[in-house]
C-alpha cells in the first residue's frame, strides 16, 4: 500500500528518511536551522532501540561517526554550516578511511557565526573536499522535503555501494519550510549490505582483525592508495552524476541553481514565459559529481547561462569549468541570509536578454 | 489555481497555527502546498509570520514576495502587509486590533473583529481561526471541509474536546466574509 502524504518539515523529513534507511546510530549537537532534525532522532532513534548520542560538540559528534561506520553501521551526523566545519577534519579521516556515512548540512548564512537565515555559501566546502588532503565525497542538493527524503535515504546506500561519506547539501530554507511527502520505504536492518572490511565482531566470526584507518607513513603505498581512491571517483563521476533540465532545448539563456535557487529560478522562468520570454533551467542535483559534462554539451550548443545562488558566486565556478569558455557565464547570487526572489531573477533575465 | 499568502501578527497568536492548519487542509484536498515560517527569538510578543502557497500545479519558489493575500493579525503587521500585497490583491484584517483603513485603496479589505468573535465563542485564543475561515470563504482556494480530521491529527487526543469550538469559530470567521 502506497504511504500516505504527510505535512512535514524538511528536517524532520530527512531524520524520519535517514531512520527508514536503516540508520542505527546518530550522532549529533545542536544547532539553528537544523535542530528539528536532531530533535526527531533523539525522540525517535530510541523508540527503534538504536543510537542517539548528543555529543558535547560538533567535533565529537563526528568522530564518533567514524567509529560507529568503523564497526559497520549505518551512521549519520547532522549540522549547519560553522557545525559543519568543524566536522571537516573527521569528514577528511572518513575519506581517508573509506567509511561510508551520511552528513547532512542545512546550510546558513556566514562567514564566521553568520546568521540563522538560509544560504549555500558552503558550495566550495562541500564540492572541494572541505579538509585536508586529496579527496571528494558525494553531495547531493534537495530542491523540496520530498528530494530530501529521497535523497538521504538513497545517500545511506551510496554510502555503503562506493564507501565514503555522502553529504546531503540542504539549506535553511529546504530544512525550516512544510511540504507534503511521502516517506520512502522502510529497509529492515537485516536486508542490509554486509560490511566485511568492517572491524569489530571477531567473537562470532573469528575472522582475522580488520584494521580501519587513513593513515599510511610508506609514501610510495599511500600515494598508490589515494591513486586507487581516485579510479574510483572516475567511477562515481561516469555514474552518480544527476541533474533536472526545464525547457532547455527551446531557451537560448538557461538558469543555473541547486536547492532553494533552483526553485526561486523556476519561479523566474515561469514569470518570464508569461511575458514571451523563453529561459530554461538546469539543476544540478549531484553538485559532486558535478554534471560538467551535460553543461559543456549545452555550452557548445550556444547556450548562455545565468547561475543563482544565495552566495557571492561558488557553483558559477564549476559552470564556467565546464563552459570551458564556450559559452557566456553570468551570475546573480544573494548572501547573508537573503534569498533571491522570483522578480529579481527575471529583472536580470530581461537585462541579460535586453528583453 | 494558485494562491500565495502572508500572514503576519505577533507571537501567541496563532499566526504560525494558522498557516500550517491552512496548507494541511489544501495537502488533504489534493493541493501542493508549501509553508515558511518566520519568527523571532522570543517565547511571545515577537513577531509570527508565515508565507504560505496552495496551488493546483507543482510549487516554484516557496517564497512569497508578492502575495494573492495578505492577513493582518494585528496593528504592526498593516505596514509590512501593505508593501507586500499585489496590487489588487485581498487584505484580510484583524479589526478587533487594526482600528485603521489601510492606505492600499487598490486592495479588496475584508474586515473580520476576529478576536470579539472568538471571545463570543468562548476563546480569544481561537481568534486564528476566525481568520482562517474568513481566508477560505473569500480566497477558495481551501475549502476547510477536511478541518475536522486534520484537527484530529494536529492535537493531542486530550486537546479533541476543543475542536467542536474551533469549527464553530471557522464558520463565525465564513460568515463574517459579505
Amino acid at each position: 500500500m502506497a504511504e500516505e502524504m504527510r505535512l512535514m518539515k524538511g528536517n524532520e523529513a530527512i531524520a524520519e528518511a535517514a531512520i527508514r534507511a536503516g540508520c542505527t546510530a546518530y550522532f549529533g549537537y545542536p544547532i539553528t536551522p537544523q535542530n528539528e532534525l536532531t530533535a526527531y532522532m533523539a525522540k525517535h532513534m530510541l523508540d527503534h532501540q538504536r543510537t542517539f548520542i548528543q555529543a558535547e560538540s560538533e567535533v565529537s559528534a563526528i568522530n564518533m561517526v567514524y567509529g560507529a561506520a568503523a564497526a559497520g553501521a549505518r551512521t549519520m551526523t547532522s549540522s549547519s554550516s560553522p557545525g559543519v566545519s568543524l566536522k571537516q577534519e573527521g569528514i577528511s579521516y572518513c575519506c581517508g578511511a573509506d567509511l561510508p556515512c551520511v552528513i547532512v548540512n542545512v546550510a546558513r548564512s556566514g562567514p564566521g557565526l553568520g546568521g540563522i537565515s538560509p544560504g549555500q555559501a558552503d558550495y566550495f566546502q562541500s564540492t572541494r573536499g572541505g579538509g585536508h588532503g586529496d579527496y571528494f565525497h558525494l553531495v547531493l542538493a534537495p530542491k523540496s522535503v520530498q528530494e530530501a527524503a529521497d535523497l538521504t535515504h538513497e545517500a545511506f546506500d551510496l554510502a555503503d555501494q562506493w564507501r565514503m561519506p555522502v553529504m546531503i547539501l540542504a539549506d535553511g530554507l529546504i530544512g525550516q519550510m512544510m511540504e507534503g511527502v511521502v516517506l520512502p520505504e522502510n529497509r529492515e536492518l537485516s536486508s542490509l549490505p554486509k560490511k566485511a572490511w568492517a572491524a569489530g565482531g571477531q567473537a562470532d566470526t573469528h575472522r582475522p582483525i580488520n584494521h580501519v584507518s587513513s593513515i599510511n607513513l610508506v609514501p610510495a603505498e599511500l600515494e598508490a592508495s589515494v591513486i586507487e581512491r581516485f579510479k574510483r571517483y572516475d567511477r562515481i563521476k561516469a555514474q552518480e552524476v544527476r541533474y533536472e533540465e526545464v525547457n532547455v532545448d527551446k531557451a537560448e539563456l538557461i538558469l543555473v541553481g541547486y536547492g532553494t535557487s533552483a526553485r526561486v529560478s523556476l519561479g523566474a522562468l515561469e514569470m518570464a514565459k508569461k511575458l514571451g520570454i523563453e529561459v530554461g533551467l538546469f539543476r544540478p542535483i549531484s553538485l559532486w559529481p558535478f554534471p560538467e559534462k551535460r553543461v559543456a554539451e549545452l555550452a557548445a550548443m550556444g547556450k548562455k547561462f545565468l547561475a543563482v545562488e544565495m552566495s557571492m558566486g561558488q557553483m558559477v565556478e564549476d559552470v564556467k569549468l565546464a563552459a570551458n569558455g564556450k559559452a557566456d557565464v553570468h551570475f546573480y547570487g544573494r548572501c547573508g541570509g537573503m534569498i533571491p526572489t522570483e522578480e529579481e531573477v527575471l529583472a536580470e533575465i530581461r537585462r541579460l536578454l535586453k528583453k | 489555481m494558485t494562491e500565495k499568502t502572508f500572514i503576519a501578527g505577533f507571537g501567541g497568536q496563532g499566526v504560525i497555527s494558522l498557516g500550517q492548519l491552512w496548507v494541511y487542509c489544501g495537502m488533504k484536498e489534493g493541493k501542493k502546498v508549501t509553508f515558511f515560517p518566520f519568527y523571532g527569538a522570543e517565547k511571545r510578543g515577537g513577531i509570527a509570520r508565515a508565507s504560505v502557497i496552495v496551488s493546483d500545479h507543482e510549487i516554484a519558489s516557496p517564497l512569497v514576495t508578492s502575495p494573492d493575500s495578505a492577513v493582518v493579525m494585528n496593528m504592526d503587521s498593516l505596514p509590512l502587509c501593505e508593501e507586500v500585497l499585489k496590487q489588487g490583491g485581498t487584505l484580510f484584517v484583524n479589526s478587533s486590533l487594526v482600528k485603521v483603513e489601510s492606505k492600499r485603496t487598490d486592495a479588496r479589505v475584508i474586515k473580520v473583529p476576529c478576536n470579539e468573535l472568538a471571545e463570543e465563542i468562548g476563546d480569544v485564543k481561537i481568534a486564528n481561526m476566525v481568520m482562517m475561515g474568513a481566508l477560505s470563504k473569500a480566497t477558495g482556494a481551501v475549502a476547510l471541509d477536511k478541518l475536522e480530521v486534520v484537527l484530529k491529527s494536529f492535537f493531542p487526543e486530550n486537546k479533541h474536546k476543543f475542536i467542536p469550538m474551533n469549527l464553530k469559530a471557522i464558520s463565525a470567521g465564513m460568515a463574517a466574509v459579505k
